[in-house]
């Protein structure tokens, strides 16, 4: 398993796959800012990082929703996807969302444990 | 193939991550990937045969009108499926948590293990994924 999941970067150091899920909204914990720290984190140091938000956690994503540390998310080096079957529970189309969060079904999370990478809930 | 197993430990009928477990157990039969569910705590009670439809007086609806979904006949769906699709699946309660919630009677192809079950799951998967409850 940690064949596949590790490549080693430029300064070999080890590099990996992260999936993360959010199921939360940043009102509902205070932990959620942590886990976009944590997201950003693992990217700025060579992670190869996809952050999933789900449930809930896609209310985030919308254009008008005010929450500075998912901006910054978004501005660092993670691919960040929202569940299309959560947006369309919330009746939150494709266009409302933030400029670079892409609507992604959750296939996209199965192809990433089955290419191995680590993945951690919140 | 790969083989991806999904640790659950939300109880039924109280979380959003119970769909989002399914979802994911679905897409990854549709792939053709293995699959090793391990429940824990309350999440073994997913697959309790006792679990009962009921009406809703408050809208007037009957059974049958209601037709309230029950997680057990997603688990019989999911297990059917994987085996129409000639994919594994294993669905597995630890056997401890199934005792303490006395919900020993569960659907069939439900087998019953303990955390070393859950723990030879992860070390023979590609990919891990443990929803907890908080």
């Amino acid at each position: 398993m940690e064949s596949e999941s590790y490549s080693v970067g430029k300064e070999g150091t080890s590099m990996s796959k992260y999936v993360l899920m959010q199921s939360k909204s940043p009102w509902e914990s205070g932990d959620v800012a942590q886990f976009y720290g944590l997201a950003r984190e693992l990217g700025k140091a060579g992670g190869e990082v996809t952050f999933f938000v789900v449930q809930n956690g896609v209310m985030a994503a919308r254009t008008g929703a005010q929450d500075t540390a998912f901006d910054q998310l978004l501005g660092a080096n993670v691919r960040v996807l929202a569940d299309d079957f959560s947006l369309r529970e919330r009746g939150i189309e494709a266009a409302a969302l933030k400029r670079g969060v892409a609507p992604g079904p959750i296939d996209e999370v199965v192809d990433l444990l089955a290419a191995g990478a680590k993945a951690l809930w919140h | 193939m790969a083989t991806i197993t999904i640790g659950i430990m939300d109880p039924p009928y109280e979380s959003a991550n119970t769909p989002t477990a399914f979802r994911m157990v679905d897409a990854a039969l549709r792939k053709g990937h293995a699959v090793n569910v391990f429940c824990y705590e309350g999440a073994t009670a997913l697959g309790f045969a006792g679990q009962k439809q009921h009406p809703n007086a408050v809208h007037g609806a009957s059974i049958e009108e209601e037709d309230h979904p029950n997680p057990k006949e997603w688990i019989k769906a999911l297990l059917a499926f994987a085996a129409q699709r000639q994919v594994k699946l294993v669905w597995c309660n630890c056997g401890m948590c199934v005792d303490e919630r006395g919900v020993e009677d569960q659907v069939p192809g439900v087998c019953r293990g303990s955390p070393v079950d859950a723990w030879k799951y992860c070390e023979g998967s590609d990919g891990v994924l443990l929803i907890g409850t908080e």
